[in-house]
């Protein structure tokens, strides 16, 4: 709510040449000083809006980035309140280490829209840009909610739901003993609360450093390469892993009929799915492996489609293009350093409707640097959208770990201090809480109808 | 034939647990007021349980007596038995509890209210309230008696179309073989005000006589008098004690064998019961893998030899209810002497209540009590001296009074009667309160009497005991924290010997002594030998601000921010209808239940934070349109 400062980057995410993370509210200064060192000891001064150059270091005091920082006093900003940019590098990864920085010295995580809607309340936009405010908002809710949807399936979302079913049964239980203490319910023990705070520490950090390594989370747009048995499509992986630094490689929970990779296309995190396995045999798993090709294919920002070049266009190639019509798809021509092509180029062409056609060659590595150019592209443009949200999930879900984390810290340190149960309470319950927010669950109803679900209560 | 019964600022219908505070509140704060009652022999009737007070419940006594109310004296002075539970829990949630003589309470209370000054208690049954232009101006008895009033409070309790529920027999009645109101729910329908239907029960109450407590475990109450009331000074009470059963597994199979004839899996029920309160057919059939159920019996009254059977609430068949008790160790020969039933009635839809207990859309028609949809006498009573306040205020035109989810137990109660949906009768948790370190029972004084004192409804000798302690509090903290634990061989040895840590070497103020778990106040006067002694509550007061200074400030954190969102306020005229960019959920919602505050609206279930956003936004463009309409 207004009131505290909110931070975000603010520059659209992207190979650029800098980034900007932005903080806005009365504490944007603080903040900023306690994570920002510069020769000249008096920053920010008296002087609004000077760049100042200096370095960005987390809590450990490692360096994260060279900046520029620059310190706007209220009410002469964007949003009226106190601003402070921090220019980094381009590049995901300088700007979400800044904006973790921020927010574990003390900034909340700007909502959809909130720099705007601020710089409305505060007076600094007029009426006819509050209607585009809302829009802002409204749209931004919804991608994010989706998103986070979409990230919460499967292990993470598992994971979580224990968590929290665990937790709230320990809440339960100190409850119901303490708003019925003549009932003869089976009381909480310290051990119990101590085992438990413990275990699920452990789990959460171990999330976490997950988190970082960016294995939980569908990691920024995902690419599908497509395309007949044979005509090159793992080779094609293969050459862009090697052309570029791979994030993360063999992550767990694939198919067996289908490799995810990520690489790293200047800056952009592409997840590649090479959906080998495609009609090569044809068995019952072969059918499996066309479905999940499909839901990939209906998953993915950027399809890339394969043809092989020493072969001409068949049917299949023709059901694939199909199939692949709305999309943004790449129309890739491979094994171009084969001599005899019987490949129709114009064909392609007329088929790709306007969409990039490509000569490459993944053996020989010719025609990757075009490819990941209109890759990039399609990102830029904005054709290939998504990734905002995400890295914005991705660093909520991670700072919602982090005080779950403290939370059950401070609840074990409560009860090596002797504290009562109670009061180890209060500090479950902000765990769950911070859970909460994550799932969008809220602890009160649902702890009540815990307590009278597992407890026979009454008069 | 209607007649001109009476004119009055306020007219309390009903004398229940709410009428009584509603009344005597109204009353207090210089209205003349009329309280009305089906019978003169149910003033302040407990037709349930002879306990008042508990966790949650026993902080809201605390409250109601700290703004100037009843229930606590009057407990006080009824009480048969008192203990404080939970002592090996943290201060928040010490609770008290008092078992009370019925009779006692009663005739303690209907006195209070015949020697209220301003204050005419009547029997009457009102089966009507006149509305005009949306305003309250009167109620009608059955016997064409109309009362006029400037406002009006209804604590109906579970009177309103009561229906009594016996196995498979049902008849019209109200609780306790008393007259059910019929007509008055009709009459509320007609002038706009949905009702829903909710049902809740009693055990039976049997013979002293007839008991073999020999097979029981005796309960006696703490040895120690204490007090609800702030201000009561009662040093010594008799105490009765209660007894502890269980139910056997015989008692179980009667209850199963025969669950074709409870009305509750037969259908019969339409009102939905509390969870926390299930009848034992409902826990034998919910919980069927334990084995045993506590049962305890617990006197009605020092003059009674009637005992009430606490854990076996039911509706089963009168010849079955007899079988089972049977089965009970030590209720082998029982005489019953009021059999167990379930009741339904009406109550209001809470949700159609502004903050103030006052409806929306009749002006000056308040409702506190079971009527709301609550149960228990605590919260009833919470209610009612809340409602009685605002009938006041109203009727002198003033602000309403209305306290916040971090200031009262009470904030918490009515916050969420108006702003959640409830299904079912509504009882205060101690888990319900987000700041429950702040709202603890011994604090309720701190908290609240001095708000008693700005409505007028404080005597002079509670504020001055108020202010005393207060004073007496403060300077014991700032000593505390002012004087260094003096550094001698003694104290070391003892520190050592309670096993605490030695003495820093840049020396420890009292205070962080008194931080230290193991370290109690009184240990703390040891330690250093200090003279003279402060009134116990004082002693408390400063062991629980200075040991839990901690967690106390982290939970102050929590409210500053939840202060920000209940301070920002949201236009009573505000048309959600109008406000593009909301869900349609939300839109619904928010004019269902019409919040007055962006705090209140973000506790309501189904609008997100980003209809918050976009609300805020609303109402910024709207004061600059009308910024924009004053200039031209």
């Amino acid at each position: 709510m207004l009131g505290d400062t909110i931070a975000a980057i603010s520059t659209p995410l992207g190979e650029g040449g800098i980034g900007i993370v932005r903080l806005s509210g009365p504490q944007s200064v603080e903040i900023a000083k306690s994570i920002f060192k510069v020769k000249s000891k008096d920053w920010p001064g008296k002087k609004s809006r000077e760049l100042v150059y200096g370095h960005v270091y987390d809590q450990s005091g490692n360096i994260i980035d060279e900046v520029l920082i620059c310190y706007m006093r209220a009410p002469n900003t964007y949003t009226r309140e106190d601003v402070v940019e921090i220019n980094c590098h381009g590049g995901i990864m300088p700007l979400k280490k800044v904006l973790e920085t921020v927010i574990a010295g003390g900034a909340r995580l700007a909502g959809p829209g909130e720099f705007s809607k601020r710089a409305f309340l505060n007076g600094r936009l007029d009426l006819a840009q509050a209607e585009s405010v809302i829009d802002v908002i409204r749209s931004k809710t919804e991608a994010g909610l989706r998103i986070a949807a979409a990230q919460l399936k499967g292990d993470l979302s598992a994971k979580i739901s224990s968590m929290q079913d665990r937790l709230l049964s320990l809440l339960a239980m100190v409850e119901a003993n303490v708003d019925f203490p003549e009932e003869g319910l089976e009381e909480l023990t310290v051990e119990k609360i101590k085992s438990l705070c413990e275990d699920l520490m452990e789990e959460i950090k171990e999330m976490i450093v997950k988190a970082d390594a960016g294995r939980i989370y569908s990691e920024g747009i995902s690419a599908v390469i497509i395309g007949m048995p044979n005509v090159g499509k793992s080779s094609l992986l293969n050459a862009m892993l090697r052309e570029n630094r791979a994030i993360v490689t063999d992550v767990p929970g694939t198919t067996r009929d289908m490799i995810e990779e990520v690489i790293n296309i200047k800056g952009i995190p592409l997840k590649i799915i090479d959906t080998a396995g495609l009609r090569e045999t044809e068995d019952v798993i072969e059918k499996i492996g066309v479905a999940r090709t499909k839901e990939a294919v209906d998953r993915a920002q950027i399809i890339m489609m394969v043809f092989d070049a020493e072969k001409g266009l068949g049917d299949g190639d023709l059901d694939i293009v199909g199939s692949v019509r709305e999309k943004n798809t790449l129309f890739l021509i491979n094994k171009d350093d084969i001599k005899e092509k019987l490949i129709n180029v114009e064909e392609v062409t007329r088929l790709a409707n306007g969409r990039p056609v490509i000569k490459i060659s993944a053996k020989e590595g010719t025609g990757l640097k075009h490819l990941e150019k209109e890759i990039f592209d399609l990102v830029m443009q904005g054709k290939a959208t998504g990734q905002d949200e995400v890295l914005v999930t991705k660093i909520r879900h991670k700072n919602a770990l982090e005080i779950t984390a403290r939370c059950l810290g401070e609840a074990l340190e409560g009860v090596d201090q002797g504290a009562p149960v109670d009061l180890v309470a209060i500090d479950i319950r902000s765990a769950w809480e911070a859970l909460g927010e994550i799932t969008g669950s809220s602890v009160t109803e649902e702890l009540v109808d815990r307590i009278f679900r597992d407890f026979c209560i009454g008069k | 034939m209607e007649y001109l019964a009476g004119k009055y600022d306020v007219v309390v219908v009903g004398a229940g647990h709410a009428g009584c505070e509603a009344g005597l509140a109204a009353a207090r704060m210089g209205c003349r007021t009329c309280v009305l009652t089906i019978s003169m022999d149910s003033v302040a009737m407990m037709p349930c349980n002879p306990a008042v007070g508990g966790p949650a419940k026993g902080h809201l006594v605390r409250e109601v007596d700290a703004l100037g109310g009843e229930i606590g004296i009057n407990t006080d002075r009824a009480s048969v038995q008192m203990r404080l539970l939970n002592t090996a829990k943290g201060p928040a949630v010490h609770a008290l509890r008092a078992q009370a003589d019925k009779r006692a309470y009663q005739d303690c209370m209907k006195m209070t209210l015949e020697m209220q000054p301003g204050l005419d208690l009547k029997q009457a049954m009102v089966e009507k309230v006149v509305v005009e232009k949306g305003k309250i101006i009167a109620v009608v008895t059955n016997t064409g008696a109309r009362f006029e009033a400037g406002a009006v409070v209804l604590t109906t309790g579970t009177y309103l179309k009561g229906r009594i529920i016996i196995g498979d027999l049902s008849y019209p009645g109200g609780p306790n073989g008393q007259y059910p109101s019929i007509g008055l729910s009709e009459s509320l329908q007609r002038v706009g005000i949905g009702l829903g239907r909710f049902k809740t029960g009693t055990p039976a109450r049997v013979d002293r006589k007839s008991i073999d407590f020999s097979r029981m475990t005796i309960q006696p109450g703490d040895e120690k008098t204490r007090n609800f009331s702030f201000v009561s000074e009662i040093k010594q009470r008799e105490q009765i004690p209660c007894w502890l059963t269980h139910t056997t597994e015989e008692t179980h199979r009667i209850i199963r064998e025969n669950l074709n004839r409870a009305p509750l899996y037969c259908g019969v029920f339409q009102g939905r019961g509390p969870r926390y309160c299930p009848s034992i057919e409902t826990k034998v059939v919910r919980f069927a893998d334990k084995p045993t159920h506590q049962i305890f019996i617990e006197p009605e009254g020092k003059n009674t030899t009637e005992m009430y059977v606490q854990g076996m609430s039911t509706s089963l068949p009168e010849d079955i209810q007899l079988a089972m008790l049977r089965t009970v160790p030590g209720l082998e020969k029982v005489e019953v002497m009021r059999i167990g039933y379930a009741i339904e009635y009406d109550h209001v839809l809470p949700t159609q209540l502004k903050l103030n207990l006052e409806l929306k859309n009749v002006a000056g028609l308040f409702t506190a009590g079971q009527i709301n949809g609550t149960s228990g006498y605590e919260e009833a009573a919470a209610q009612g001296i809340m409602a009685g306040i605002n009938a006041a205020l109203y009727v002198k035109g003033k602000e309403p009074f209305i306290l916040t989810r971090s200031e009262a137990y009470i904030g918490v109660l009515i916050d969420d009667l108006v702003t959640k949906e409830i299904d079912e009768p509504y009882r205060m948790l101690t888990s319900r309160a987000e700041y429950r370190l702040l709202l603890r029972q011994d604090n309720a004084d701190l908290r609240l009497t001095e708000k008693g004192c700005q409505i007028g409804l404080v005597t002079p000798e509670r504020l001055q005991l108020y202010e005393k302690k207060k004073s007496l509090v403060e300077a014991e903290k700032e000593r505390l924290e002012r004087t260094m634990a003096p550094v001698t061989e003694k104290i070391k040895s003892i520190l050592a010997k309670v096993s605490s840590a030695g003495l820093p070497q840049q020396g420890i103020s009292l205070a962080g002594l008194l931080r230290r778990p193991e370290i109690s106040y009184e240990e703390l006067r040891l330690l250093t030998g200090d003279e003279g002694e402060l009134p116990e509550e004082v002693k408390e007061q400063v062991e629980i601000q200075v040991k839990y200074e901690g967690y106390i400030k982290k939970q102050k954190a929590q409210v500053e921010r939840f202060e920000r969102m209940e301070g920002k306020k949201l236009p009573k005229d505000i048309d959600y209808g109008q406000v593009k960019g909301i869900s349609v959920e939300a839109k619904e919602k928010l004019e269902k239940v019409r919040p007055g505050s962006i705090g209140q609206a973000v506790r309501i279930a189904g609008v997100s934070p980003a209809d918050i956003s976009v609300l805020l936004i609303y109402l910024e463009q709207k004061r600059r349109r009308g910024e924009k309409r004053k200039l031209h």
